[in-house]
Parts: structure tokens; sequence; C-alpha cells
């Protein structure tokens, strides 16, 4: 049983650890731009089918995939912000909501067409497969992998953002966007900038989660409520709290499907309920 | 209709919980989810009238507990609390098999003629008519509230919200009863949709569909009464002929749509007309 509890709490963590990743971006351009992005996900996706046709097609070996599937989905990412996301900064949210919904439908449909309604597989190498027993306990290494390279991640993130020029000007542009401009900082770049790193380390997310999430055309739509959720639960435009709620969320789903499987996903929906209840702004939100 | 997959009265049917949508502009993914509610009192009774009423009772209740819950916080928060309570009503239902019958949902509902006059017939001419004045009736008492000083405060809200409580107007229990006589016409309009189709699926509850629901609405033009009443119709209409054209891929053009209306039709099709009117006058003169 302590075992079992063992092996759920990891589980739970490798899964928070991939959902933070994926929605840290979303958190972000939330926070900056009050842009509620239901769209994200598609980013995600993005960087998952680029590191799947280069294994399948270009015979590229799964970690050298990775780098480009960050690198496809903040290209694919800048180029949507300033071709169409910028036109609606200012405008209300439910025309946000709607945009980003309609892209996500695109995306599908657009997906379905070149690569197929299918699964698509990931070929991990051998030395990520397989498990390692600890006092009694099996581990999976692949989920070691994963939450080694999202802890280090989080750290060069946090980094960044705290301890760098740009870090600081991104806080500034968050705290007040027109007090940031009239210092001279270019706001709209540094936008630009915030959007495409948020939908290269989705894409990244994307890619790493192949494995443990599953890829096909309509993964914008099956977790989009998660990411959300990861972000109205942890509040918006900080590192820390997205971390800390994908990691309570993780942990809750994980073993509500363990424990509870007729309740089903009645756990995290009733768990995220009572959080916003308790705190309408967030774990770690800004008080509006 | 071409080919008669949406028959009248299903695009009949929709009108309903659209039109109730532009009472509170903002996105309440929650009103289809009142249906479930629905559903539990169309199970008892089989005579339509006071099915309808029963279906909207308990709506207005559920909704009254849930407006609690959804006048808090920002608006993200409160798009998180109605997308998470209606997942949790999915899952209720999905497990509650004996009541619901799970994904299968529930045939066989069987309604007594109306009145005991008219009965259902197969082809749904008795259907039409009933949902038709059911949906005329809402609409006439929908479009007196509007129009009513309460019409008018929910309007200030919409426009100021901050300015409101300074003159004096309570902005939580005015959202709280909107949203509870919301939930009323989405239990009149699932009560409706049971009744006409005599199937209750719990697809009714879920994801797309309010999604569905969003883009008529929006397409139509979000916060005006007529606004829900043609995107409804349109929405119908193009997801009947772009199916047609294209089975597979129609999804991507709603999407391309609704990309297209919020960046050059802000307000949808009644919002796009209005602009061009105005610049036609302007240029007029």
């Amino acid at each position: 049983m302590l075992g079992n509890f063992a092996g759920v709490l990891f589980d739970g963590l490798a899964y928070g650890s991939l959902l933070f990743l994926i929605a840290v971006g979303l958190s972000v351009t939330l926070g900056l731009m009050n842009f509620v992005n239901l769209a994200h996900g598609a980013f995600a996706m993005v960087g998952g089918y680029a590191c799947v046709i280069l294994m399948t097609r270009a015979g590229v070996p799964f970690l050298a995939t990775l780098p480009v599937a960050f690198v496809v989905a903040a290209v694919v990412g800048v180029l949507l912000e300033r071709t169409l996301y910028q036109r609606l900064y200012g405008a209300s949210e439910l025309d946000q909501v709607l945009f980003s919904i309609g892209i996500v439908f695109m995306s599908i449909a657009a997906t379905t067409w070149w690569f197929g309604p299918s699964q698509q597989p990931v070929a991990l190498p051998s030395w990520l497969r397989g498990q390692v027993s600890f006092a009694g306990v099996d581990f999976g290494i692949y989920r070691i992998f994963l939450i080694a390279v999202v802890a280090a991640l989080t750290v060069t993130l946090t980094w960044l953002v705290e301890k760098t020029r740009f870090g600081s000007r991104v806080r500034a542009s968050v705290d007040n966007a027109t007090a940031a401009a009239g210092l001279g900082i270019n706001v709209n770049r540094v936008f630009a900038l915030t959007f495409a790193l948020g939908s290269g380390l989705a894409g990244l997310g994307g890619g790493l989660g192949i494995d443990v999430l599953g890829l096909d055309p309509t993964f914008p739509l099956k977790y989009m409520v998660y990411f959300l959720l990861v972000v109205a639960v942890g509040g918006s435009g900080t590192i820390k709290g997205p971390l800390i709620a994908a990691l309570i969320l993780g942990v809750f789903d994980v073993a509500g499907k363990y424990y509870l499987p007729d309740v089903g996903g009645f756990v995290i929906y009733a768990l995220m309920v009572v959080l916003l209840i308790l705190f309408p702004a967030g774990l770690y939100g800004k008080r509006a | 209709m071409p080919d008669g997959r949406w028959r009248p009265l299903e695009i009949a049917f929709w009108l309903i919980p659209v039109a109730c949508f532009f009472l509170f502009p903002s996105y309440r993914v929650l009103g289809s989810q009142i249906l479930i509610t629905a559903l539990f009192a169309v199970h008892g009774f089989h005579e339509p009238l006071s099915g309808l009423l029963a279906a909207a009772a308990t709506a207005t209740v559920a909704g009254y507990l849930v407006s609690f819950l959804v006048v808090r916080g920002s608006d993200l928060t409160r798009l998180m609390v109605t997308l998470g309570i209606g997942l949790m009503l999915w899952e209720a239902a999905n497990k509650a098999h004996s009541i619901t019958g799970g994904v299968d949902g529930l045939s066989g509902v069987t309604i007594s003629p109306i009145l005991g006059l008219w009965r259902f017939d197969i082809g749904g001419r008795t259907a039409f008519i009933y949902a038709f004045l059911v949906v005329f009736i809402v609409f006439v008492l929908v479009r007196r509230l509007v129009n009513s000083p309460f019409g008018l405060s929910l309007r200030g809200i919409r426009e100021g919200r901050r300015r409101m409580p300074a003159i004096g107007a309570p902005v939580a229990r005015r959202l709280r009863v909107v949203f509870t006589l919301s939930a009323t016409v989405a239990g009149i309009a699932g009560a409706l949709l049971a009744q006409t189709t005599q199937f209750v699926g719990i697809d009714t509850l879920g994801f797309p569909r309010s999604a569905d629901l969003l883009v008529m609405l929006v397409l139509g033009g979000a916060g005006r009464l007529y606004g829900g009443l043609v995107g409804a119709a349109i929405f119908m209409i193009a997801q009947d002929w772009l199916s047609g054209i294209d089975p597979v891929y129609w999804q991507f053009w709603i999407g391309f749509f609704l990309v297209a209306i919020v960046l050059f039709a802000r307000g949808g099709i009644l919002g796009g007309a209005d602009a061009l009117r105005a610049r036609w006058r302007v240029h007029k003169r």
C-alpha cells in the first residue's frame, strides 16, 4: 500500500511537471498580455508532430528532435502572434476566447488532413525505457528523466525571469505595460519574445509528452481544460503558481484515477472548483 | 433544409438557449449543462406541458444554487468554475447509468399528446409547431425583460461594471438573478429537446455542445436579442452545408469563420451589418 502510494505520487509528479512545462507559457501570456489563449495546446501539438515526423521520416534520434520541437513551435507561435494575435490584445475576452477556439478547430482539422486521425507512435531510446527498483518500488526511467528535465528548465526559467535584463523587462511589462512602455521598454518586442518562448516550451512539452499524454489531432481540445486549470488554479503571470498547481493537480489526477477509478475525472474537477472558490485569483495570483 | 439532417424543429430548439445567452454575454458555458436537470424532470412526467414546467423549475433551482459560485472571481476563474461544474455533471450523469442510461442515452421517452389533443406524429409537424410556439413565447418574455428597467441595469453592468454600484445597483445580485433566469430558459430548451426528439443523451452536457452554442452566439452577435436567433439558424445551415461538401474537415471552416468574424466583423453578423449601415449612411451624406 505504501509502496503503491510512492509509485502513484511519483507518476503524479511526472505528469504534473509535464503539465507545468506546457502550461507555463500560457500563464505568462495570460499575465503579460491578458490574452486568454485557448489554442496554447495547439503549439504543444506542433512540437509533438515535429518530433514524430523527424523520428519516423528522417530517422533522427528522439533526444535530438526535442530542440527542433522547441524551435518549430516557437517560430509558429511568433508568426501567429505577429500576424493575428496582436490584433486582439485590446479586444474583449469573449472575442479572444472565440478567436483562439477557432484556431483550435482549424489546427485539429489541418492536422487530421496532413497526418491522419490516428495516435502517433514514439520510439524512445533503449536507455530511457524500463524501470528501476528502489526500496521495493518501481520507477519508470522515462518519468525520472521527465522530472529531471522539467526541474532543470524551471531553474533556468526562474533565473531568466529573476536575474536577467530580459526577465526584468518581462516583469515590468506584466506589472504595468503602460508604465513599462513609458520607461522605454519595447513592450511589443517583449510580448513577441515571451510568446515565442511560451509556445516553444509548449512544443517541447508536447514532444516530451508523446509517451505520457499521447499525440493525435484532438490533442489541443483534449488537454485544453487541463492547461487552463493549471493556470487558473496557480494564478497567471508567475512561474511558482503554475508549478505548484500543476504538481497538485497531477498528483490528485493520478491518485484519483488509481484509487477511485469509478469516480474517474470527478476528483480533479471537484478539486478545481473547491480551490477556485477558496482562491478566486489563483494560489499566487495578482489580486484584481 | 437540404436533405433534412437538421430538421426545422432542431433549429428551433437551438434558438432558445442561444437567445438566453445574450442576457449575460460572458462565456457562460454552463447554460446547456442545465439540460441535465431537464432530463430528470422529463423522466417523471409524460404530459408535455407539465414536464416543461417541471424542467423549468428544476433548472431554476439548480441555476440559483450555481449562480453563487459563478458570480465571484475573475473571468478566467468563472470560465473554469462553469467548465468544472459541467464536467462534474457529465461524469456524474455518465456513472448514474440507471437514471440516465450512461453514454447510450435514454431513448423511447414516451410523451403523451399535448393537452390530450395533438399527438406527436412521425413527420414532426406537431413537434415543430409546439417547439416553435414555446420558442416564440419564451422569446417574447425575454424581449420584455430586456426592455424593462431590470434589462437596462444589466446593460449598465455590461458597459461599466465598476460604475453600477455607484448608482446603487447591486451587481452581484443582478447577475445571480439573470444567471438563474437563463438557467430556466435552458431548462425549458432541454425539456423541449427531450420531448420532441424523444431521446436524451448525455452529450447535451458535453463541452462540444457548449462550444457550438458559443459559436452560434458570436456568429449572430453577442448581446443582441436577435443575434442568437440569427446565429443559431445560420450555424445549423452552415454546418449541414459544410459537412455535406466536406464531411471530415468541416470543423476547419467553422474555425475559419470564427477567426474571420472576430478579426473583421466584431459583433457578429448583426454587428457587422450595423457597422456597414453606419458607414453607408456617412458615405451618403
